[in-house]
C-alpha cells in the first residue's frame, strides 16, 4: 500500500507532472502566469478541483458506462468548477477579475480530464483523491515557478497583486526585486510564457539525465569490481 | 559562381572554392560603408555598440560551446558569431543602454541560434530575432533613434557617447531626452515615425515630406545609409557571395506595391523611391534577407521569400502599429521558408517532375 502510495506522489509531483511531462493544460499555464498571484490563484483552483473531481468520479465510475464516460465526467468536471468559480467571485473578486475567462476554462483542462479517466475511473476513492492532490501541486508548483520567474523578470517584484487573492492585509507583501527604468516585457507577453517553460522543461531533462547518468554509473563501478579481466 | 546555387542538392557537388569564415568576413567588409555613413550621421554611438555586440556574442558562443563540449576554437573562428554581433549593432539605436544589446546578442546567439544546434541549424534569422525580442521587450529604448548630427544641440565626443551607453547620462549630465534635442531645442522623430504622426493629425504627404528630417529621396541621413548598404550590397554581389534573388524580390515588391497604393489609394502612402532609402531596406534586403541558413534556398523560392519580405514591409509601414517592419518580416518569411523550398523544388534534369 506504502509503496503505492509513494509511486502515485512521485508521479504527481515529478515523473508524470502534467505541467512537465505530461504537457497538459498548457492553454491557462502560459497565459495566466504573468504574475505569481495569478499563478497561485488558478493553481489552487485547479488542484481543488482535480482532487474534487478525482474523488467524485472514483466513487461513482462503477454506475458509468464506458459509452458515456466523458459526458458525465465532464459534467462533474464542470460543476466543481462553477462551485469554485462562484466562491471566487464572493471572496477573491479582484483575482475573479484578473483571471477572467481562465477560472471557466478550468473545465477544459486536460490535466483534469486526463486523470478522471487515466486514473480515478480505474483506482478507490482513496488513491484517487491522493492523485488529484499530488498531480494538482506538481501543477501549481510549476505554474509558481513560472509565474514567480516572468513576474521578476517583466515587472522586478513578486506577489505583486497578493491582496486580490489575501485580502487588503496582503497589500504590503509586495517585494519589489529590481528596479527597472523600463520593463523586460517580453517576459510578461506570451511569447515570454512558452521561452520560460520550455526552460523549465529542459532543467527537468538536465537533472533526470544527470541521475541516470549517475545510476548507470554507480552499476557500472559494482560490475568492474567483479569481473576481472577486461575485453 | 552558378555552385552556390542550391540546384546541385546531390552529388557531384561543386566547390565552393571559400569557406565559412571567408563568407562572414566578406560579408563584414560589406557593411563597412554603411558603418562609416552611420557614424557620420549618428555619431560614434554605433561604434561602441560594436565592440560591445561583437564581445557578447563571441561570449556567449564560447559558453554554449563550452556547455556543449564543442571545439570551442574551431567554432568561433567561422565568424558567424562575430557577423550576428555585427548586425546587431548595426540595426540598434546607436545610444541605447548597454543592457539592452547585451540581451539582444545573448537571445540571439543562446537561444535563437545555439539552442537550435548551432550555425546551421536555426531557423529563424538570429540578429533580427534578438531586434524583435528587444523591440517588443523595450520599445521606448529601440525606437530612441537621435535626429541627425548636424541637426543636434549637443554632439558627443567617443568617451561621452561610451558614458551615456553606459550610465544613462553624458559627463555634463545630460540625459537621452535631452540629447536627441535639435539646435532650435524641439525635438523630432525618426521619418517613418513621424510620417504616421503627421498623418493621424490630417497633413498631406507632401507637407510632411517638406520636413527638415526628410531628404530628396528618404530620411535626410537614412537616405545615405542606405545608398551605403547599396554599394555594400552591390560588392557582394559581384563577389558572389549572395545572390540576386532574394534583394531583387524585396525590393521590387516592396516598390511595386506603394507604386499601386499611391496611384490608386487616399494621399496616406509614403511615396515609393523614398520607402526604399528610409529605414533599413537596403539592409535589410542585401545583409539579413540574404541569410543562407534561415532563407529559402530555391531560385524561385528565393525570389517568393524575397517578394514576401517586401509586401510584408509595406503592410506594416502603411497599416501595422509599428513605423518600420523589416525584423517583423524577415522573421515571418523565415516561418514560410519549409513550404516554400517545398513547392519550388527544381526539376532534375532527366526526370519528370
Amino acid at each position: 500500500m506504502t509503496a503505492e502510495w509513494k509511486d502515485i506522489v512521485l508521479n504527481g509531483l515529478w515523473t508524470n507532472n502534467p505541467a512537465l511531462v505530461q504537457l497538459l493544460g498548457l492553454c491557462p499555464l502560459l497565459a495566466v502566469t504573468n504574475t505569481f498571484i495569478n499563478a497561485l490563484g488558478l493553481g489552487i483552483a485547479t488542484l481543488l478541483v482535480l482532487v474534487v473531481s478525482n474523488l467524485t468520479i472514483s466513487l461513482v465510475k462503477q454506475w458509468v458506462t464506458k459509452e458515456i464516460r466523458i459526458p458525465v465526467f465532464i459534467m462533474i468536471i464542470a460543476s466543481f468548477v462553477t462551485i469554485i468559480q462562484l466562491l471566487m467571485n464572493a471572496y477573491t473578486f479582484g483575482l475573479y477579475v484578473s483571471l477572467g475567462i481562465f477560472i471557466p476554462l478550468i473545465v477544459t483542462n486536460c490535466a483534469i480530464i486526463g486523470r478522471a479517466e487515466a486514473f480515478a475511473s480505474k483506482n478507490g476513492p482513496v488513491e484517487s483523491s491522493l492523485d488529484g492532490l499530488m498531480m494538482g501541486i506538481g501543477f501549481t508548483a510549476i505554474l509558481l515557478l513560472l509565474g514567480g520567474a516572468r513576474e521578476v523578470l517583466g515587472q522586478g517584484t513578486l506577489f505583486d497583486g497578493a491582496h486580490l487573492l489575501f485580502g487588503e492585509w496582503a497589500r504590503g507583501m509586495t517585494v519589489q526585486i529590481f528596479e527597472f527604468e523600463q520593463q523586460f516585457l517580453l517576459a510578461i507577453l506570451p511569447p515570454g510564457a512558452f521561452i520560460g517553460m520550455g526552460l523549465i522543461i529542459a532543467l527537468k531533462n538536465i537533472i533526470d539525465a544527470k541521475q541516470a547518468e549517475k545510476k548507470v554509473k554507480d552499476v557500472k563501478s559494482v560490475e568492474r569490481a567483479r569481473v576481472t579481466t577486461v575485453n | 559562381m552558378s555552385v552556390f546555387s542550391s540546384i546541385f542538392k546531390s552529388s557531384p557537388h561543386g566547390a565552393m572554392g571559400m569557406t565559412t569564415n571567408q563568407v562572414m568576413r566578406m560579408v563584414c567588409y560589406a557593411t563597412i560603408p554603411g558603418f562609416i555613413t552611420q557614424l557620420y550621421f549618428y555619431g560614434w554611438g554605433t561604434l561602441v555598440q560594436l565592440v560591445l555586440c561583437i564581445g557578447v556574442a563571441v561570449l556567449s558562443e564560447a559558453i554554449v560551446l563550452s556547455l556543449r563540449e564543442k571545439r570551442i576554437r574551431r567554432t568561433l573562428s567561422d565568424g558567424s558569431a562575430v557577423l550576428t554581433g555585427l548586425l546587431l549593432a548595426l540595426s540598434i539605436p546607436p545610444l541605447a543602454p548597454w543592457w539592452v544589446s547585451v540581451i539582444g546578442v545573448a537571445f540571439a546567439i543562446i537561444i535563437v541560434k545555439q539552442l537550435y544546434g548551432g550555425l546551421g541549424f536555426n531557423l529563424f534569422n538570429p540578429a533580427m530575432a534578438g531586434y524583435v525580442v528587444l523591440l517588443i521587450s523595450f520599445p521606448v529604448a529601440m525606437t530612441s533613434w537621435q535626429p541627425i548630427q548636424p541637426m543636434l544641440m549637443h554632439t558627443l565626443s567617443l568617451a561621452d557617447t561610451a558614458y551615456v551607453i553606459f550610465t544613462g547620462y553624458s559627463i555634463e549630465g545630460y540625459n537621452l531626452q535631452q540629447l536627441s534635442m535639435l539646435v532650435d531645442g524641439t525635438t523630432m522623430a525618426t521619418p517613418l515615425d513621424q510620417f504616421k504622426t503627421a498623418l493621424a493629425q490630417q497633413q498631406t504627404v507632401s507637407e510632411i515630406l517638406s520636413l527638415p528630417i526628410y531628404g530628396e529621396y528618404g530620411g535626410i541621413g537614412s537616405q545615405w545609409v542606405n545608398a551605403a548598404y547599396l554599394l555594400g550590397g552591390l560588392f557582394l554581389l559581384q563577389r558572389g557571395i549572395i545572390r540576386w534573388h532574394i534583394p531583387l524580390g524585396m525590393i521590387a515588391s516592396l516598390f511595386v506595391l506603394t507604386v499601386i497604393a499611391s496611384a490608386t489609394g487616399a494621399d496616406t502612402t509614403y511615396p515609393p523611391v523614398q520607402q526604399l532609402f528610409t529605414g533599413a531596406v537596403m539592409f535589410g534586403a542585401f545583409f539579413i534577407a540574404t541569410d543562407p541558413v534561415s532563407a529559402s534556398t530555391t531560385p524561385k523560392g528565393r525570389i517568393i521569400f524575397g517578394a514576401l519580405i517586401g509586401a510584408l514591409i509595406f503592410m506594416i509601414r502603411q497599416w501595422g502599429g509599428y513605423p518600420d517592419g523589416i525584423a517583423f518580416a524577415v522573421l515571418l518569411a523565415n516561418m514560410c521558408v519549409p513550404l516554400i523550398d517545398h513547392y519550388t523544388q527544381p526539376k532534375v534534369y532527366g526526370h519528370k517532375r
